[in-house]
């Protein structure tokens, strides 16, 4: 089976997400990058399930030219090639997004690659948009089950599990279709030395594709008011228990 | 300005979220025409509603279980008819697959997880990014504009017993009724008290050293009668199960206390753990980024200080 999988490259944000003076970014230049959370799950699961059911892998990102360095990391991981949609600063806002990936997806069925399986994550950790993959699985005419933390693929069907209180609520979807995955999907593995060394040599699609006028137009990030507390100290080292042990008889807890 | 309102059903009557989505929309509306709609079967009794002057019911057998794509389609019927400026719902995960959903039907932008929204051509909205750490004010081009309302910004309204209603049925075609729920498996637990719903939680990150090091903090939880969380470095070392994850990418939880020991206060973990109604960060860093989170702190080292808690606390129990 082939397998698509879209990942997003962000910023590993420590403890205090800083804006740029324009407040159209946020300020990256002492942070390092890596893949969206839940879609790491995502690429170690297309690994998979080609190394079961044979086939082709393949990962997509519509990023700067650094975003590279994310498409060598999936590939380092077993990914066969990668497609990079390079943009600029400018920010694709979702419909954009969605229509560059599904220009993508019909360039590769003309060349000759039919996936059967599309894989995001369930939503990108910086944008928190919640709806590329359900854009592209309509346009596509794909059935599509979202925030998966099961994904089984058997007799060309896919058993879809999602989290819910109390338990897991089970999609059974047919193939070719599309998922959106979480973090706890699976275990990503580490990149092994000869696999980086594979990956450099791997290859990568590169296009531009042109930006529409955003319709969900981000106009300024600004960072919560929030109420920032001074906390109250109550001690250092082990003789702080019993002060710790009355607070917490104070609030009800012990 | 016309709104209409999607609403989720439980068991128990209209989604707590949907009741806040709800006030949300009055508010946007401003005097306009305010719709809500939500979802049933044939042969289920729609005992519990809302207090809005037209509240419609879809009614399919495939409402039985949830099925967001046919959920979305009976929204974008009824919209077809009501030509609403704006289309509203809960920002849980089921109101955010719904409208994004409703959102490709309608090739309309959505914006998710709002906080703030002001009528207008466009509708502008502030909403949240980075799970909450980062705000994003934006213009919403399209007609209707597509949103869903962050948790717990606004109060939710009162439900209505006995609602009067408009039942219609949805035309739906097969391909919206494939994507639903088919059967329910059990969920994956570490057996213990449940991270989401326990009183208070425990955690430790990379702090603790090992997987072993997680013994006190597994301790001093179970004294508490409580649950052990960790941080997202914790898991991707392999020394806990994801399941226990406290953050963005993980469970977000709301105790009564939780005591992060050995946490720093990355946004990721914090997007995580901000329900808490109480923080006590015990950290060997009196600068950590928790601090400015924390309600209490004990300046020390977690291996020093979690054991010396819980003797104190069995000292006072007498045991």
């Amino acid at each position: 089976m082939n397998v698509l999988v879209c990942v997003k490259r962000v910023p590993m944000t420590g403890g205090k997400i800083v804006v740029t003076p324009d407040e159209q970014a946020i300020a990256t230049q002492h942070l390092g990058f890596t893949i969206s959370p839940h879609e790491e799950c995502g690429v170690e699961e297309a690994v998979r399930l080609v190394e079961t059911h044979g086939g082709e892998s393949v990962v997509l990102t519509l990023g700067p030219p650094e975003a590279e360095e994310q498409l060598r990391d999936a590939m380092a991981l077993g990914i066969d090639r990668a497609v990079h949609l390079v943009i600029g600063d400018e920010e694709f806002d979702p419909q954009a997004t969605a229509a560059a990936i599904l220009e993508a997806i019909e360039t590769e069925r003309a060349g000759g690659t039919e996936f059967d399986l599309i894989v995001f994550g369930n939503e990108s950790a910086d944008s928190g948009g919640y709806q590329v993959g359900i854009r592209i699985a309509h346009a596509l005419g794909r059935p599509i089950a979202t925030g998966l933390k099961g994904v089984l693929v058997d007799g060309g069907r896919v058993r879809c599990e999602q989290d819910v209180p109390g338990g897991r609520d089970v999609f059974d979807l047919p193939l070719p279709a599309v998922v959106t995955v979480k973090e706890g999907l699976n275990f990503p593995r580490y990149p092994s030395v000869p696999g980086r060394m594979r990956a450099q040599k791997k290859p990568v699609a590169a296009s531009s594709p042109t930006v529409p006028p955003a319709k969900l137009e981000k106009l300024r990030l600004v960072t919560p008011a929030g109420e920032r507390k001074q906390a109250e100290i109550l001690g250092h080292g082990p003789d702080a228990a019993p002060r710790v042990v009355e607070v917490l008889q104070r609030i009800g807890i012990a | 300005m016309t709104v209409l309102v999607v609403l989720e059903r439980t068991p128990e009557g209209i989604d707590e979220l949907s009741l806040q989505a709800l006030a949300f929309a009055r508010g946007l509306a401003s005097g306009g025409d305010l719709h809500a709609l939500t979802v049933t079967t044939p042969s289920d009794a729609v005992s519990q509603g809302v207090s809005v002057p037209s509240f419609h019911v879809a009614e399919h057998e495939v409402f039985g279980s949830y099925a967001p794509a046919a959920i979305a389609q009976a929204t974008v019927e009824l919209a077809g008819r009501l030509q609403p400026g704006a289309i509203v719902a809960a920002g849980n995960e089921r109101g955010n697959e719904v409208m994004a959903h409703v959102a490709a039907r309608l090739d309309q932008p959505f914006a998710a997880n709002c906080i703030e929204a002001t009528a207008g051509e466009p509708i502008r909205v502030t909403r949240l990014r980075w799970g909450g750490s980062l705000l994003e004010e934006a213009a919403v081009h399209g007609s209707p504009a597509l949103l869903t309302v962050a948790p717990h910004v606004v109060a939710a309204e009162a439900a209505a017993d006995a609602p009067e209603f408009e039942r219609f049925t949805p035309t739906l075609s097969d391909a919206d009724q494939v994507m639903r729920v088919t059967d329910r498996a059990q969920a994956f637990t570490n057996g213990g008290v449940s991270l989401a719903e326990a009183k208070v939680v425990v955690s430790s990150g990379r702090g603790a050293g090992s997987p072993e090091g997680f013994e006190i903090i597994e301790e001093l939880a179970g004294l508490l009668g409580g649950a052990v969380g960790c941080s997202r470095a914790v898991t991707m070392a392999g020394w806990r199960p994801h399941t226990d994850q406290v953050g963005q990418t993980g469970t977000k939880i709301a105790p009564d206390l939780y005591i992060a020991c050995g946490i720093s206060g990355a946004t990721q973990h914090m997007a995580g753990c901000k329900g808490a109604k109480a923080i006590l960060a015990v950290n060997t860093d009196p600068d950590a980024p928790i601090l400015a989170s924390a309600d209490y702190a004990v300046i020390g080292d977690l291996h020093e200080v979690v054991p010396a808690i819980s003797a104190e606390l069995r000292k006072a129990r007498g045991s």
